[in-house]
Protein backbone atom coordinates (compact mmCIF):
# COMPACT_ATOMS: atom_id res chain seq x y z
CA UNK A 1 0.00 0.00 0.00
CA UNK A 2 1.64 3.21 -1.32
CA UNK A 3 1.88 6.57 0.82
CA UNK A 4 -0.89 7.85 -2.20
CA UNK A 5 -3.54 5.54 -1.21
CA UNK A 6 -3.01 6.17 2.22
CA UNK A 7 -3.28 9.79 1.58
CA UNK A 8 -6.07 9.26 -1.10
CA UNK A 9 -8.01 7.82 2.36
CA UNK A 10 -7.46 10.34 4.65
CA UNK A 11 -8.72 12.88 2.04
CA UNK A 12 -11.89 10.59 1.18
CA UNK A 13 -12.91 10.33 5.23
CA UNK A 14 -12.12 14.35 5.79
CA UNK A 15 -14.43 14.60 2.65
CA UNK A 16 -16.84 12.50 4.63
CA UNK A 17 -16.97 14.20 7.49
CA UNK A 18 -17.71 17.38 5.60
CA UNK A 19 -20.63 15.75 4.21
CA UNK A 20 -22.21 13.67 7.20
CA UNK A 21 -22.30 16.87 9.13
CA UNK A 22 -24.64 18.35 6.35
CA UNK A 23 -26.81 14.72 7.25
CA UNK A 24 -26.46 15.54 10.76
CA UNK A 25 -28.00 18.88 10.40
CA UNK A 26 -30.62 17.54 7.77
CA UNK A 27 -31.67 14.74 10.52
CA UNK A 28 -31.49 17.09 13.47
CA UNK A 29 -33.46 19.53 12.28
CA UNK A 30 -35.82 17.35 11.37
CA UNK A 31 -36.23 15.26 13.74
CA UNK A 32 -36.51 18.61 15.88
CA UNK A 33 -39.29 19.97 13.87
CA UNK A 34 -41.20 17.75 12.07
CA UNK A 35 -43.59 16.84 15.33
CA UNK A 36 -44.31 19.91 15.68
CA UNK A 37 -45.43 19.93 12.02
CA UNK A 38 -47.20 17.14 12.04
CA UNK A 39 -49.10 17.77 15.22
CA UNK A 40 -50.22 21.71 14.44
CA UNK A 41 -50.71 20.43 10.55
CA UNK A 42 -48.92 21.53 7.66
CA UNK A 43 -51.88 23.30 6.70
CA UNK A 44 -52.27 25.46 9.74
CA UNK A 45 -48.55 26.17 10.33
CA UNK A 46 -47.81 27.20 7.03
CA UNK A 47 -50.88 29.48 6.56
CA UNK A 48 -51.86 30.75 9.47
CA UNK A 49 -50.24 33.94 10.46
CA UNK A 50 -50.47 33.86 13.98
CA UNK A 51 -47.60 33.03 15.70
CA UNK A 52 -47.63 33.38 19.41
CA UNK A 53 -45.70 30.31 20.45
CA UNK A 54 -46.19 29.99 24.43
CA UNK A 55 -50.12 30.35 23.76
CA UNK A 56 -49.76 27.41 21.58
CA UNK A 57 -50.19 29.32 18.16
CA UNK A 58 -48.05 28.59 15.18
CA UNK A 59 -48.24 29.97 11.96
CA UNK A 60 -45.73 31.47 9.97
CA UNK A 61 -47.56 32.33 6.98
CA UNK A 62 -46.57 36.05 7.64
CA UNK A 63 -42.52 35.56 7.72
CA UNK A 64 -43.22 33.44 4.25
CA UNK A 65 -44.58 35.95 2.79
CA UNK A 66 -42.31 38.30 4.58
CA UNK A 67 -38.70 36.35 3.81
CA UNK A 68 -39.95 36.47 0.28
CA UNK A 69 -41.02 39.85 0.06
CA UNK A 70 -37.89 40.89 1.61
CA UNK A 71 -36.06 38.74 -0.98
CA UNK A 72 -37.57 39.76 -3.85
CA UNK A 73 -36.74 43.43 -2.76
CA UNK A 74 -33.30 42.64 -2.36
CA UNK A 75 -33.22 41.62 -5.85
CA UNK A 76 -35.05 44.18 -7.42
CA UNK A 77 -32.43 46.44 -6.11
CA UNK A 78 -29.32 43.78 -6.16
CA UNK A 79 -30.08 42.51 -10.16
CA UNK A 80 -29.95 45.39 -12.13
CA UNK A 81 -26.92 46.87 -10.45
CA UNK A 82 -24.84 43.88 -10.27
CA UNK A 83 -25.73 42.76 -13.44
CA UNK A 84 -25.13 46.32 -14.83
CA UNK A 85 -21.62 46.20 -13.04
CA UNK A 86 -21.29 43.09 -14.53
CA UNK A 87 -21.42 43.84 -18.00
CA UNK A 88 -19.05 46.84 -18.02
CA UNK A 89 -16.75 44.48 -16.19
CA UNK A 90 -16.76 42.22 -18.58
CA UNK A 91 -17.61 43.84 -22.02
CA UNK A 92 -16.82 47.74 -21.89
CA UNK A 93 -13.51 48.16 -19.65
CA UNK A 94 -10.51 48.04 -19.78
CA UNK A 95 -8.20 44.80 -18.17
CA UNK A 96 -6.24 46.30 -16.39
CA UNK A 97 -9.62 48.10 -14.52
CA UNK A 98 -10.99 44.67 -14.39
CA UNK A 99 -8.11 43.14 -12.23
CA UNK A 100 -8.63 46.32 -9.91
CA UNK A 101 -12.36 46.47 -9.73
CA UNK A 102 -13.31 42.70 -9.73
CA UNK A 103 -11.58 42.22 -6.32
CA UNK A 104 -12.65 45.37 -4.99
CA UNK A 105 -16.43 44.55 -5.27
CA UNK A 106 -15.17 41.18 -3.87
CA UNK A 107 -14.66 42.51 -0.77
CA UNK A 108 -18.17 43.22 -0.22
CA UNK A 109 -19.20 39.85 0.71
CA UNK A 110 -15.93 40.01 3.17
CA UNK A 111 -17.32 42.19 4.98
CA UNK A 112 -19.26 40.87 7.89
CA UNK A 113 -23.17 40.72 8.13
CA UNK A 114 -23.56 42.61 11.38
CA UNK A 115 -21.60 45.67 9.64
CA UNK A 116 -23.83 45.90 7.52
CA UNK A 117 -27.14 46.25 9.98
CA UNK A 118 -24.79 48.04 11.93
CA UNK A 119 -24.66 50.82 9.23
CA UNK A 120 -28.48 50.02 8.15
CA UNK A 121 -29.52 50.81 11.82
CA UNK A 122 -27.46 53.84 12.40
CA UNK A 123 -27.34 55.39 9.17
CA UNK A 124 -30.07 54.28 6.63
CA UNK A 125 -33.25 53.59 9.18
CA UNK A 126 -33.02 57.21 10.38
CA UNK A 127 -32.79 58.68 7.10
CA UNK A 128 -36.10 56.57 5.93
CA UNK A 129 -37.88 57.59 9.81
CA UNK A 130 -36.77 61.29 8.88
CA UNK A 131 -37.62 61.37 5.06
CA UNK A 132 -40.49 58.49 4.00
CA UNK A 133 -42.36 57.96 7.57
CA UNK A 134 -42.81 55.16 9.52
CA UNK A 135 -40.21 53.52 12.13
CA UNK A 136 -37.63 53.44 10.00
CA UNK A 137 -37.17 49.36 10.50
CA UNK A 138 -38.97 48.43 7.53
CA UNK A 139 -39.19 46.05 4.67
CA UNK A 140 -37.73 48.83 2.65
CA UNK A 141 -34.33 49.05 4.88
CA UNK A 142 -34.00 45.43 4.70
CA UNK A 143 -34.54 45.09 0.94
CA UNK A 144 -31.72 47.99 0.42
CA UNK A 145 -29.51 46.21 2.81
CA UNK A 146 -29.77 42.90 1.27
CA UNK A 147 -29.94 44.14 -2.16
CA UNK A 148 -26.05 45.53 -1.45
CA UNK A 149 -25.26 42.53 0.30
CA UNK A 150 -25.83 40.23 -2.61
CA UNK A 151 -24.19 42.42 -5.18
CA UNK A 152 -20.69 40.70 -5.17
CA UNK A 153 -22.45 37.04 -5.52
CA UNK A 154 -24.80 38.47 -8.57
CA UNK A 155 -21.37 40.39 -9.79
CA UNK A 156 -18.76 37.84 -10.23
CA UNK A 157 -21.16 35.11 -11.10
CA UNK A 158 -22.59 37.11 -13.57
CA UNK A 159 -19.01 37.89 -14.83
CA UNK A 160 -17.52 34.70 -14.97
CA UNK A 161 -21.12 33.63 -17.19
CA UNK A 162 -19.96 36.57 -19.84
CA UNK A 163 -16.48 35.95 -19.91
CA UNK A 164 -17.26 31.97 -20.67
CA UNK A 165 -19.32 33.15 -23.80
CA UNK A 166 -16.63 32.82 -26.80
CA UNK A 167 -14.91 35.34 -28.61
CA UNK A 168 -16.13 34.23 -31.94
CA UNK A 169 -19.66 35.03 -31.21
CA UNK A 170 -18.85 38.85 -30.20
CA UNK A 171 -16.21 38.80 -33.33
CA UNK A 172 -18.85 37.36 -35.45
CA UNK A 173 -21.62 39.45 -34.72
CA UNK A 174 -19.40 42.90 -35.10
CA UNK A 175 -18.21 41.53 -38.59
CA UNK A 176 -21.96 41.73 -39.67
CA UNK A 177 -21.85 44.99 -38.73
CA UNK A 178 -23.14 45.58 -35.57
CA UNK A 179 -22.25 47.54 -32.57
CA UNK A 180 -20.64 46.98 -28.99
CA UNK A 181 -23.93 47.04 -27.25
CA UNK A 182 -25.96 45.53 -29.71
CA UNK A 183 -23.31 42.83 -29.96
CA UNK A 184 -23.95 42.07 -25.98
CA UNK A 185 -27.41 43.21 -25.60
CA UNK A 186 -28.53 40.44 -29.11
CA UNK A 187 -25.23 37.49 -28.61
CA UNK A 188 -23.46 37.64 -25.42
CA UNK A 189 -26.29 38.70 -22.97
CA UNK A 190 -28.67 35.39 -24.28
CA UNK A 191 -25.65 33.45 -24.58
CA UNK A 192 -25.05 33.82 -20.86
CA UNK A 193 -28.15 34.02 -19.94
CA UNK A 194 -28.01 30.72 -17.81
CA UNK A 195 -25.42 31.84 -16.32
CA UNK A 196 -26.64 35.11 -14.98
CA UNK A 197 -29.71 33.21 -13.72
CA UNK A 198 -27.65 31.21 -11.63
CA UNK A 199 -25.96 34.31 -10.67
CA UNK A 200 -29.50 35.76 -9.68
CA UNK A 201 -30.62 32.35 -8.06
CA UNK A 202 -27.68 32.03 -5.53
CA UNK A 203 -27.85 36.08 -4.74
CA UNK A 204 -31.82 34.90 -4.14
CA UNK A 205 -30.37 32.22 -1.67
CA UNK A 206 -28.30 34.76 0.04
CA UNK A 207 -30.95 37.05 0.55
CA UNK A 208 -33.29 34.52 1.79
CA UNK A 209 -30.83 33.40 4.23
CA UNK A 210 -29.21 36.13 5.57
CA UNK A 211 -30.22 36.84 8.96
CA UNK A 212 -27.91 39.02 11.36
CA UNK A 213 -28.55 42.18 8.76
CA UNK A 214 -32.21 41.35 8.62
CA UNK A 215 -32.82 41.25 12.50
CA UNK A 216 -31.28 44.47 12.77
CA UNK A 217 -33.18 46.40 10.13
CA UNK A 218 -36.32 44.63 9.58
CA UNK A 219 -38.15 45.49 12.94
CA UNK A 220 -39.10 41.96 13.18
CA UNK A 221 -43.07 42.62 13.89
CA UNK A 222 -45.19 39.70 12.95
CA UNK A 223 -47.95 41.41 11.05
CA UNK A 224 -47.94 40.53 7.17
CA UNK A 225 -46.99 43.93 5.54
CA UNK A 226 -49.00 46.12 3.75
CA UNK A 227 -46.43 48.86 2.41
CA UNK A 228 -42.69 48.61 2.27
CA UNK A 229 -42.71 50.98 5.18
CA UNK A 230 -43.92 48.16 7.40
CA UNK A 231 -41.18 46.37 9.85
CA UNK A 232 -41.10 42.93 8.75
CA UNK A 233 -40.25 39.69 10.28
CA UNK A 234 -38.19 37.07 7.92
CA UNK A 235 -38.24 33.20 8.53
CA UNK A 236 -34.59 33.43 9.62
CA UNK A 237 -34.72 36.47 12.06
CA UNK A 238 -37.50 34.42 13.65
CA UNK A 239 -35.44 31.58 14.59
CA UNK A 240 -32.43 33.48 15.69
CA UNK A 241 -34.29 36.27 17.80
CA UNK A 242 -36.25 33.59 19.66
CA UNK A 243 -34.15 30.69 20.19
CA UNK A 244 -32.23 31.91 23.00
CA UNK A 245 -35.88 32.04 25.09
CA UNK A 246 -37.07 29.17 23.70
CA UNK A 247 -38.11 25.94 25.33
CA UNK A 248 -40.24 23.20 24.73
CA UNK A 249 -42.70 23.21 21.63
CA UNK A 250 -42.14 26.81 21.05
CA UNK A 251 -38.43 25.53 20.45
CA UNK A 252 -39.91 22.63 18.32
CA UNK A 253 -41.85 25.48 16.00
CA UNK A 254 -38.45 26.99 15.79
CA UNK A 255 -36.68 24.04 14.33
CA UNK A 256 -39.82 23.69 12.43
CA UNK A 257 -39.21 27.22 10.93
CA UNK A 258 -35.87 26.04 9.92
CA UNK A 259 -37.58 23.09 8.33
CA UNK A 260 -39.43 25.59 5.64
CA UNK A 261 -36.11 28.06 5.39
CA UNK A 262 -34.31 24.63 4.83
CA UNK A 263 -36.96 23.33 2.04
CA UNK A 264 -36.89 26.96 0.22
CA UNK A 265 -32.91 27.47 -0.31
CA UNK A 266 -32.83 23.53 -1.26
CA UNK A 267 -36.03 24.34 -3.77
CA UNK A 268 -33.05 27.37 -4.82
CA UNK A 269 -30.17 25.67 -4.72
CA UNK A 270 -31.50 22.42 -7.07
CA UNK A 271 -33.18 25.04 -9.21
CA UNK A 272 -29.70 26.47 -9.89
CA UNK A 273 -27.73 23.28 -10.56
CA UNK A 274 -30.70 22.54 -12.79
CA UNK A 275 -30.00 25.68 -14.95
CA UNK A 276 -26.07 25.26 -14.84
CA UNK A 277 -26.28 21.96 -16.16
CA UNK A 278 -28.31 22.83 -19.05
CA UNK A 279 -26.09 25.13 -19.83
CA UNK B 1 6.07 -7.45 -4.28
CA UNK B 2 3.71 -7.81 -1.32
CA UNK B 3 0.87 -10.43 -2.05
CA UNK B 4 -2.55 -9.31 -2.34
CA UNK B 5 -3.97 -10.90 0.46
CA UNK B 6 -1.74 -8.56 2.94
CA UNK B 7 -2.64 -5.97 1.29
CA UNK B 8 -6.01 -6.22 1.75
CA UNK B 9 -5.76 -6.85 4.93
CA UNK B 10 -3.66 -3.59 5.32
CA UNK B 11 -6.27 -1.95 3.56
CA UNK B 12 -8.93 -3.19 5.55
CA UNK B 13 -6.79 -2.61 8.89
CA UNK B 14 -6.00 1.21 7.67
CA UNK B 15 -9.95 1.77 6.82
CA UNK B 16 -11.00 0.98 10.50
CA UNK B 17 -8.46 3.01 11.84
CA UNK B 18 -9.60 5.74 9.67
CA UNK B 19 -13.33 5.47 11.17
CA UNK B 20 -12.30 5.14 14.49
CA UNK B 21 -10.28 7.88 14.13
CA UNK B 22 -13.41 10.12 12.63
CA UNK B 23 -15.03 8.67 15.28
CA UNK B 24 -12.92 9.72 17.81
CA UNK B 25 -12.20 12.96 16.25
CA UNK B 26 -16.10 13.24 16.74
CA UNK B 27 -16.26 12.27 19.98
CA UNK B 28 -13.38 14.48 20.65
CA UNK B 29 -15.12 17.49 19.65
CA UNK B 30 -18.30 16.85 21.23
CA UNK B 31 -16.79 16.39 24.79
CA UNK B 32 -14.28 19.32 24.02
CA UNK B 33 -18.08 21.47 23.22
CA UNK B 34 -19.76 19.89 26.19
CA UNK B 35 -16.83 21.15 28.34
CA UNK B 36 -16.97 24.67 27.27
CA UNK B 37 -20.27 25.02 29.90
CA UNK B 38 -19.32 22.34 32.59
CA UNK B 39 -17.54 23.20 35.87
CA UNK B 40 -14.08 21.74 35.68
CA UNK B 41 -13.60 22.29 39.50
CA UNK B 42 -16.51 22.30 41.35
CA UNK B 43 -15.12 24.35 44.49
CA UNK B 44 -13.13 27.03 42.53
CA UNK B 45 -15.40 27.85 39.73
CA UNK B 46 -19.22 28.46 39.11
CA UNK B 47 -21.42 28.73 35.89
CA UNK B 48 -24.28 30.86 35.88
CA UNK B 49 -26.27 31.09 33.05
CA UNK B 50 -29.62 32.65 31.38
CA UNK B 51 -31.48 35.87 31.88
CA UNK B 52 -29.95 38.42 29.41
CA UNK B 53 -31.72 41.12 32.25
CA UNK B 54 -29.84 39.59 35.61
CA UNK B 55 -26.56 39.51 33.41
CA UNK B 56 -25.25 42.34 33.66
CA UNK B 57 -26.19 42.48 37.43
CA UNK B 58 -24.48 39.08 37.92
CA UNK B 59 -21.35 40.26 36.18
CA UNK B 60 -21.34 42.64 38.54
CA UNK B 61 -21.98 40.32 41.73
CA UNK B 62 -19.17 37.76 40.35
CA UNK B 63 -16.53 40.52 39.84
CA UNK B 64 -16.80 42.22 43.20
CA UNK B 65 -16.83 38.31 44.65
CA UNK B 66 -14.12 37.11 42.54
CA UNK B 67 -12.26 39.87 44.20
CA UNK B 68 -13.18 38.62 47.27
CA UNK B 69 -11.94 35.55 47.06
CA UNK B 70 -9.24 35.37 44.67
CA UNK B 71 -9.15 31.69 44.36
CA UNK B 72 -13.03 31.84 42.90
CA UNK B 73 -13.81 31.74 39.30
CA UNK B 74 -17.17 32.41 38.50
CA UNK B 75 -18.49 32.66 34.98
CA UNK B 76 -21.41 34.19 34.01
CA UNK B 77 -23.14 34.01 30.19
CA UNK B 78 -26.53 35.31 29.14
CA UNK B 79 -28.96 32.78 26.48
CA UNK B 80 -32.00 33.87 28.25
CA UNK B 81 -34.47 32.87 31.33
CA UNK B 82 -35.59 29.57 29.48
CA UNK B 83 -32.32 28.66 28.02
CA UNK B 84 -30.72 29.32 32.07
CA UNK B 85 -33.31 27.47 33.65
CA UNK B 86 -32.89 24.39 31.52
CA UNK B 87 -29.49 24.92 31.45
CA UNK B 88 -29.41 24.49 35.54
CA UNK B 89 -31.61 21.42 35.28
CA UNK B 90 -29.30 19.71 32.84
CA UNK B 91 -26.42 20.45 35.10
CA UNK B 92 -24.65 22.46 32.17
CA UNK B 93 -24.66 25.32 34.62
CA UNK B 94 -24.53 25.57 38.39
CA UNK B 95 -27.03 28.52 38.85
CA UNK B 96 -29.70 29.67 36.23
CA UNK B 97 -30.74 32.98 36.43
CA UNK B 98 -34.35 33.68 35.31
CA UNK B 99 -36.47 36.59 34.97
CA UNK B 100 -39.49 35.00 34.70
CA UNK B 101 -41.70 32.82 37.33
CA UNK B 102 -40.74 29.11 37.46
CA UNK B 103 -44.04 27.59 35.34
CA UNK B 104 -45.80 24.44 37.02
CA UNK B 105 -42.97 21.81 35.40
CA UNK B 106 -40.25 23.97 36.31
CA UNK B 107 -41.19 23.93 40.26
CA UNK B 108 -38.77 21.15 41.03
CA UNK B 109 -36.17 23.35 40.74
CA UNK B 110 -34.45 24.98 43.97
CA UNK B 111 -35.38 28.70 43.00
CA UNK B 112 -33.70 31.96 45.54
CA UNK B 113 -34.89 35.04 45.03
CA UNK B 114 -32.24 37.92 44.71
CA UNK B 115 -33.78 41.39 43.87
CA UNK B 116 -37.02 42.90 42.70
CA UNK B 117 -36.32 44.76 38.89
CA UNK B 118 -39.78 46.99 37.88
CA UNK B 119 -40.23 47.35 34.41
CA UNK B 120 -40.01 50.57 33.17
CA UNK B 121 -42.28 51.84 30.40
CA UNK B 122 -39.86 54.37 28.24
CA UNK B 123 -40.45 57.00 25.65
CA UNK B 124 -38.43 59.50 23.66
CA UNK B 125 -37.28 62.37 26.24
CA UNK B 126 -38.99 64.92 23.32
CA UNK B 127 -42.03 63.22 24.53
CA UNK B 128 -44.12 65.61 26.62
CA UNK B 129 -45.81 62.61 28.05
CA UNK B 130 -45.57 61.96 31.41
CA UNK B 131 -47.89 59.68 32.72
CA UNK B 132 -50.14 57.01 31.50
CA UNK B 133 -52.81 54.10 33.12
CA UNK B 134 -52.36 50.85 32.59
CA UNK B 135 -55.75 50.62 30.86
CA UNK B 136 -54.24 53.10 28.36
CA UNK B 137 -51.06 51.01 28.41
CA UNK B 138 -52.55 47.79 27.63
CA UNK B 139 -54.34 49.25 25.02
CA UNK B 140 -51.66 50.67 23.21
CA UNK B 141 -50.47 47.32 23.78
CA UNK B 142 -53.12 45.32 22.15
CA UNK B 143 -52.93 47.63 19.16
CA UNK B 144 -56.26 49.14 19.71
CA UNK B 145 -55.22 52.70 20.46
CA UNK B 146 -52.28 53.29 17.61
CA UNK B 147 -51.27 57.56 18.18
CA UNK B 148 -49.95 59.65 20.39
CA UNK B 149 -53.46 61.87 19.46
CA UNK B 150 -55.67 59.91 21.17
CA UNK B 151 -53.25 60.48 24.00
CA UNK B 152 -53.82 64.23 24.36
CA UNK B 153 -50.30 64.57 21.76
CA UNK B 154 -50.32 65.91 18.63
CA UNK B 155 -51.12 62.96 16.33
CA UNK B 156 -48.58 60.29 14.95
CA UNK B 157 -48.65 56.81 14.62
CA UNK B 158 -46.90 55.24 18.19
CA UNK B 159 -43.96 52.61 17.08
CA UNK B 160 -44.19 50.33 19.50
CA UNK B 161 -41.40 48.48 20.30
CA UNK B 162 -41.75 44.91 22.43
CA UNK B 163 -39.64 41.52 23.17
CA UNK B 164 -39.62 38.68 21.35
CA UNK B 165 -41.64 35.67 22.69
CA UNK B 166 -39.98 33.84 25.67
CA UNK B 167 -38.17 36.81 27.28
CA UNK B 168 -38.54 37.06 30.66
CA UNK B 169 -39.06 40.75 30.65
CA UNK B 170 -42.13 39.99 27.43
CA UNK B 171 -43.72 37.87 29.83
CA UNK B 172 -43.26 40.02 32.92
CA UNK B 173 -44.77 42.23 31.32
CA UNK B 174 -47.50 40.73 29.54
CA UNK B 175 -48.84 39.16 33.32
CA UNK B 176 -48.72 42.21 34.96
CA UNK B 177 -50.29 44.59 31.76
CA UNK B 178 -51.86 42.45 29.21
CA UNK B 179 -53.63 40.07 31.24
CA UNK B 180 -55.26 37.89 28.80
CA UNK B 181 -54.77 39.99 26.13
CA UNK B 182 -52.00 39.76 23.61
CA UNK B 183 -49.51 42.29 22.14
CA UNK B 184 -49.81 43.62 18.69
CA UNK B 185 -48.57 41.65 15.74
CA UNK B 186 -47.93 45.42 14.37
CA UNK B 187 -45.26 46.02 17.49
CA UNK B 188 -41.49 45.97 16.42
CA UNK B 189 -39.47 43.15 17.90
CA UNK B 190 -35.83 43.61 19.32
CA UNK B 191 -34.13 40.78 21.21
CA UNK B 192 -32.65 42.60 24.31
CA UNK B 193 -33.06 45.60 26.85
CA UNK B 194 -30.67 47.25 25.19
CA UNK B 195 -31.68 47.49 21.76
CA UNK B 196 -35.18 48.41 22.87
CA UNK B 197 -33.32 51.39 24.45
CA UNK B 198 -31.55 52.32 22.09
CA UNK B 199 -34.46 52.19 19.24
CA UNK B 200 -36.39 54.44 22.00
CA UNK B 201 -33.26 56.87 22.31
CA UNK B 202 -33.59 57.22 18.51
CA UNK B 203 -37.09 57.77 17.62
CA UNK B 204 -39.19 60.35 19.26
CA UNK B 205 -42.70 58.58 18.13
CA UNK B 206 -41.81 55.20 20.06
CA UNK B 207 -42.47 53.38 23.24
CA UNK B 208 -41.03 50.51 24.71
CA UNK B 209 -40.25 48.98 28.28
CA UNK B 210 -36.98 47.99 29.38
CA UNK B 211 -35.43 46.76 32.80
CA UNK B 212 -35.53 49.85 35.51
CA UNK B 213 -32.19 49.64 36.15
CA UNK B 214 -31.57 49.69 32.95
CA UNK B 215 -33.09 53.44 32.70
CA UNK B 216 -30.86 55.90 31.66
CA UNK B 217 -30.40 59.95 30.41
CA UNK B 218 -31.52 58.59 26.81
CA UNK B 219 -34.69 57.69 28.05
CA UNK B 220 -37.51 58.97 29.64
CA UNK B 221 -39.37 56.42 32.31
CA UNK B 222 -43.07 57.59 32.54
CA UNK B 223 -45.91 56.84 35.60
CA UNK B 224 -47.71 54.08 35.03
CA UNK B 225 -51.36 55.26 37.33
CA UNK B 226 -49.37 58.57 38.42
CA UNK B 227 -46.52 56.06 40.16
CA UNK B 228 -42.91 56.76 38.82
CA UNK B 229 -40.74 53.57 38.51
CA UNK B 230 -38.93 54.67 41.57
CA UNK B 231 -36.82 52.73 43.80
CA UNK B 232 -39.03 53.39 47.07
CA UNK B 233 -42.13 52.91 44.99
CA UNK B 234 -40.90 49.62 43.49
CA UNK B 235 -40.03 48.62 47.48
CA UNK B 236 -42.85 49.01 48.60
CA UNK B 237 -44.80 47.87 45.59
CA UNK B 238 -47.33 50.76 44.99
CA UNK B 239 -45.46 50.90 41.31
CA UNK B 240 -47.41 47.61 39.52
CA UNK B 241 -45.04 46.86 36.99
CA UNK B 242 -42.45 44.51 39.32
CA UNK B 243 -41.06 41.10 38.74
CA UNK B 244 -38.51 38.66 40.92
CA UNK B 245 -35.29 37.97 39.96
CA UNK B 246 -34.23 34.24 40.48
CA UNK B 247 -31.33 31.76 40.91
CA UNK B 248 -32.16 28.24 39.95
CA UNK B 249 -30.65 24.83 40.57
CA UNK B 250 -31.13 21.65 40.47
CA UNK B 251 -30.28 20.72 44.20
CA UNK B 252 -29.56 23.40 46.91
CA UNK B 253 -26.29 25.13 45.86
CA UNK B 254 -23.30 23.65 48.24
CA UNK B 255 -19.64 25.19 48.37
CA UNK B 256 -18.55 28.07 46.01
CA UNK B 257 -23.02 28.46 44.87
CA UNK B 258 -23.84 28.50 48.73
CA UNK B 259 -21.02 30.96 49.11
CA UNK B 260 -21.88 33.14 46.10
CA UNK B 261 -25.94 33.09 46.75
CA UNK B 262 -25.36 34.34 50.66
CA UNK B 263 -23.02 36.84 48.91
CA UNK B 264 -25.69 38.15 46.84
CA UNK B 265 -28.48 38.14 49.66
CA UNK B 266 -25.75 39.67 52.39
CA UNK B 267 -26.72 43.53 52.98
CA UNK B 268 -23.35 44.21 50.94
CA UNK B 269 -24.81 42.31 48.16
CA UNK B 270 -28.39 43.67 48.10
CA UNK B 271 -26.42 47.02 48.30
CA UNK B 272 -24.71 46.46 44.98
CA UNK B 273 -28.05 45.83 43.52
CA UNK B 274 -29.85 48.19 44.84
CA UNK B 275 -27.04 50.35 43.48
CA UNK B 276 -27.16 49.27 40.01
CA UNK B 277 -30.80 50.21 39.96
CA UNK B 278 -32.81 47.13 41.24
CA UNK B 279 -34.50 47.14 44.87
CA UNK B 280 -33.24 44.21 47.40
CA UNK B 281 -35.24 41.33 48.82
CA UNK B 282 -35.62 42.81 52.04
Amino acid sequence: MGQGKFIERVLFLLALSAISSLVLITVFIFMEGLPLILQTGLKDFILSSHWAPTKGHFGIAAMIVSSLLVTLGALVIGVPLGLACAIVLAEFSHERVKTILKPTLELLAGIPSVVYGFLGVIWLVPLIRNYLGGPGLSLLAASLILGIMILPTVISISIDALTAVPALYREGSIALGATQWQTVRRVVLPAASSGIITAIILGMGRAVGETMAVIMVAGNALQLPTSILDPVRTLTSNIALELGYASGRHREALFATGIVLFVIIMILNFSATVLTRRR
Amino acid sequence: MSNPAKEDKAKARLGRAGVWGFWGILTLMLVAGGCQFGASDAHHSLVIAGSTSVQPFAEKLAEIFMHQHPKALINVQGGGSSAGIYAARQGAADLGASSRELVAAEKDLVEIPIAYDGIAVIVHPSNPITDLTLEQLRRVFQGRLQDWGALGLKPHPIHLITREEGSGTREAFEHLVMGQAEITPAALVQDSNGSVRELVAGDPYSLGYISVGLVDGRVKAVAIDGISPTPENIKNRTYELVRRFLLVSRTPPAGLGKAFVEFILSPQGQNILEAEGLVGMK
